[in-house]
């Protein structure tokens, strides 16, 4: 099953949950921002994915498994 | 609102009748009244948020401003006392939010707190080794929590060791609702200014490696930052990266050691460390006001109108037990993942410092299961003393032995 990573950099407040949780699939830039590395991570990382996107506080991770 | 009403607003904030239990308002009003009026430390009224949505819908909401310095704007502390939160400097920063929050963000990043982590370790093994030289009950909030967010909070700074005693007192007395006088806490704020701003001389003379000096080098390049805003973010990183650390050090030990079977579960099994922090940081009843915030425009939240001039208080750690959110809200789980809490905020102006936070909480957790595995609390739970006070919760004194 796929799942994809969507990133909205405008709600990203920096505060690295996402690259804590996952730094397979989120880094970011110096001033906080996340990068998305790896818009549809293996299997083994969704669980991972799906946690980043729940905690995140600025509700700027959304993961879409519908494809 | 009529006389009448004014007479059955209650007090705010709450006050637990058991120090790691919540107080009874907060299922009351989710419940039944989650837009409630409250009266402040100061007299004035304010409506209190107490459910999940509408707290984490607030502080995402840029309409609900951190101008509480405005005239219209609810006073919180008692005695006419400013507080953090309506300190001129603090609203002038909030309009100059974005241009400063990207240089802090600079040095709080996951790269930049990782690389933290050793040099945390290092000084909480330090701690530990002061701690056990003398033979136990000890006080871990006063040998371990309460020094180790300073100590990390000045080598960000660049502040030399001998000062790290000035700083817990200047951030303690600046923090207060109503346990210091006014005249204290101007003091405080007085001597933390003369202190910060020979720093920032000493530190532009000779920049070092740490966060002030960036934030220098980067006003010396026409960067927007002013000599007032230098300081006014230098005492914001000390009051919101100390006391609140340090408290939760406390907590988190307390809640652990205070059911012996969750010492047990991590001694056991230490990967749950990074889960166990994140509930001990949903389930602490003590994390304090909350965060007011100022709407000047009416604002309709879930199907109610909240009326412009109103001040608004998000009280997270009622939301973060809210059942509509979390299953068992009630019980702590130290496994429970995901772990949406609210504890630091959410939204555009969400805790800058969190991911260290973090990284402090769990390094004291895995030294002390690592160090001491037969730690235990030296009073029962239930005897633990909250102090009173401040903005933000916490124990007077957390006595361990082991």
């Amino acid at each position: 099953m796929t799942l994809r990573v969507i990133v909205d950099r405008d709600k990203c407040c920096g505060a690295g949950q996402c690259v804590m949780l996952v730094p397979d699939v989120f880094d970011q830039e110096d001033e906080g921002t996340v990068i998305l590395l790896d818009p549809t991570p293996p299997e083994s990382l969704h669980a991972a994915a799906r946690e980043a996107a729940c905690v995140c506080p600025g509700g700027a991770i959304r993961v879409d498994e519908s494809g | 609102m009529s006389t009448n009403d004014t007479e059955q607003v209650p007090d705010y904030p709450f006050r637990s009748p058991e120090p790691l239990e919540p107080p009874p308002q907060w299922a009351e009003l989710r419940e039944r009244c989650p837009m409630a009026p409250v009266r402040l430390p100061s007299g004035d009224q304010a409506m209190l948020l107490t459910r999940y949505r509408d707290v984490r819908g607030v502080l995402s909401d840029r309409r609900f401003s951190r101008q509480l310095g405005t005239d219209r704007a609810a006073r919180i502390g008692s005695d006419g006392s400013e507080t953090i939160f309506e300190n001129a400097d603090s609203a002038s920063l909030t309009e100059n939010h974005e241009r400063w929050r990207g240089r802090l963000h600079k040095s709080f990043t996951a790269k930049r707190v990782n690389a933290m982590q050793p040099r945390v370790e290092q000084m909480t093994e330090q701690l530990v080794d002061e701690m056990i030289q003398q033979p136990p009950p000890a006080d871990l909030l006063a040998m371990v929590g309460f020094p180790l967010p300073v100590w990390v909070i000045c080598d960000l700074l660049g502040v030399p060791d001998v000062d790290r005693d000035k700083l817990a007192h200047w951030s303690n007395s600046m923090l207060s609702m109503t346990q210091y006088s006014r005249e204290q806490m101007q003091a405080a704020q007085a001597e933390f200014d003369e202190y910060m701003q020979a720093h920032v001389a000493a530190k532009r003379a000779e920049p070092g490696e740490d966060l002030l000096s960036e934030l220098i080098i980067a006003v010396d390049e026409g960067q927007a930052l002013t000599e007032r805003e230098l300081l006014t973010i230098g005492q914001g990183i000390l009051v919101a990266g100390h006391e609140t650390t340090s408290n939760m050090i406390g907590k988190m030990m307390a809640m652990l050691l205070g059911e012996r079977s969750r010492w047990e579960l991590l001694l056991a099994d230490p990967s749950l460390v990074r889960t166990a922090v994140e509930e001990v940081l949903r389930f602490d009843t003590n994390s304090g006001f909350g965060l007011p915030r100022f709407i000047t425009e009416d604002v309709e939240l879930e199907g109610h109108t909240i009326p412009g001039g109103t001040t608004v208080i998000c009280s997270m750690a009622a939301a973060n037990r809210d059942a509509a959110s979390f299953e068992a809200a009630e019980t702590m789980d130290l496994r429970r993942s995901p772990n949406p809490h609210l504890t630091f905020g959410a939204g555009p102006y969400a805790c800058v410092g969190q991911a260290l936070a973090r990284t402090e909480l769990q390094t004291v957790l895995r030294v002390l299961l690592r160090r001491l595995p037969t730690l235990a609390l030296a009073v029962p739970a239930e005897q633990l003393e909250l102090r009173e006070g401040l903005l933000i919760g916490g124990f007077e004194r957390v006595p361990v032995r082991w």
